[in-house]
């Protein structure tokens, strides 16, 4: 299936969680936050959060700035 | 007597806090945080690039949140909404940590404050448990409805962002300082140390600022003069500045003179 990830069309696997797209990223242990359809997602809960097809996902971190 | 401030409970040496943007490295950026002795730092919050320069370090591994306040900033949101989302996000991301820099722009040419979205912003920050520093114009009635929502700093322009025109307009920083019961950081506008100092003899409690050390030729050596700069300034409000005057006042005595 197809879901945005940071606005950009991306493949996963039917019931992919947010622990294992992250995974799949590389990100797992960086200091991140995710949004799953505006809506803030805790980390603890990255397990259990199962994808459906055309979720919009943003994966932010903290980068230099005023 | 060493003279501290406070900002939500926390009390800080320096009253210089930096940004760290515009820096040419990660190197760069550390060195100039030392160096200034800042120990408050903002950053942006934005779109992770997977993929791309995963060997470059992360802000907070540079600048872990163990070592330095973190102050995740709202800078190029343009709405309440945008400013508010930040917000949470930096929340999640540092883990429950809810100090914030508030800054909802109104325009891209000046990047002045839009007031009536970072009210807006303020109020719903402050409801949602948030310890707002915020970023505003130099009006002292805005100042103070900021203060009165619940800001725990309010942090007046100087001059325009990354614009190095100095204090603009002292009076009204001093009207914004006389109705203040909250630390007053004169955040924006400031160019060189001088300009730091300036903002410090009018009595604010501190200093926020970016590009006048980021893009300092030497910005290491931008970051030393602007610690000096803050500390001669705060030193020279406490020990108040003697007064003006038109006409000349000998400082040699005028007695015991044998000619």
């Amino acid at each position: 299936m197809q879901i945005k990830i940071n606005g950009d069309t991306e493949e996963v696997s039917d019931g992919c969680s947010i622990y294992q797209l992250i995974q799949q990223l590389d990100l797992t242990g960086k200091r991140i936050a995710i949004e799953l359809n505006c809506e803030i997602v805790p980390r603890s809960q990255f397990p259990e959060t199962i994808l459906n097809a055309d979720d919009r996902i943003e994966i932010v971190q903290a980068i230099g700035g005023g | 007597m060493s003279d501290t401030f406070t900002i939500d409970g926390k009390t800080y040496q320096s009253r210089l806090l930096v940004g760290t943007g515009k820096y040419r490295d990660m190197a760069e950026t550390e060195q100039a945080v030392a160096v200034s002795g800042a120990e408050i730092v903002t950053v942006a919050v934005r779109r992770s690039n997977m993929g791309q320069n995963p060997d470059e370090p992360n802000i907070l591994e540079t600048l872990p949140p163990e070592k330095y306040t973190i102050l995740p900033n709202t800078a190029g949101c343009y709405t309440a909404d945008d400013a508010v989302r930040t917000c949470r996000l930096a929340r999640e991301l540092l883990d429950g940590h809810d100090l914030v820099k508030l800054e909802v722009l109104g325009d891209q040419k000046t990047l002045f404050p839009d007031v009536v979205q970072t009210l807006q912003a303020a109020e719903t920050l402050v409801k949602d448990g948030f310890k707002v520093m915020v970023y505003t114009s130099d009006d002292p009635l805005v100042a103070k409805q900021l203060e009165e929502i619940g800001c725990v700093a309010v942090m007046p322009l100087a001059a325009p962002i990354g614009s190095g025109l100095g204090i603009r307009n002292p009076y009204n920083i001093r009207m914004i300082l006389e109705n203040a019961q909250v630390p007053i950081i004169v955040d924006a506008g400031v160019g060189t140390a001088s300009d730091a100092a300036i903002a410090m003899e009018l009595g604010c409690d501190g200093v926020l600022m970016n590009t006048a050390i980021a893009e300092a030729k030497n910005p290491i050596l931008m970051a030393s003069a602007m610690k000096k700069g803050i500390e001669a300034g705060r030193e020279a409000y406490q020990a108040g500045r003697m007064p003006k005057r038109l006409y000349a006042s000998a400082s040699s005595p005028i007695d015991g003179t044998f000619f």
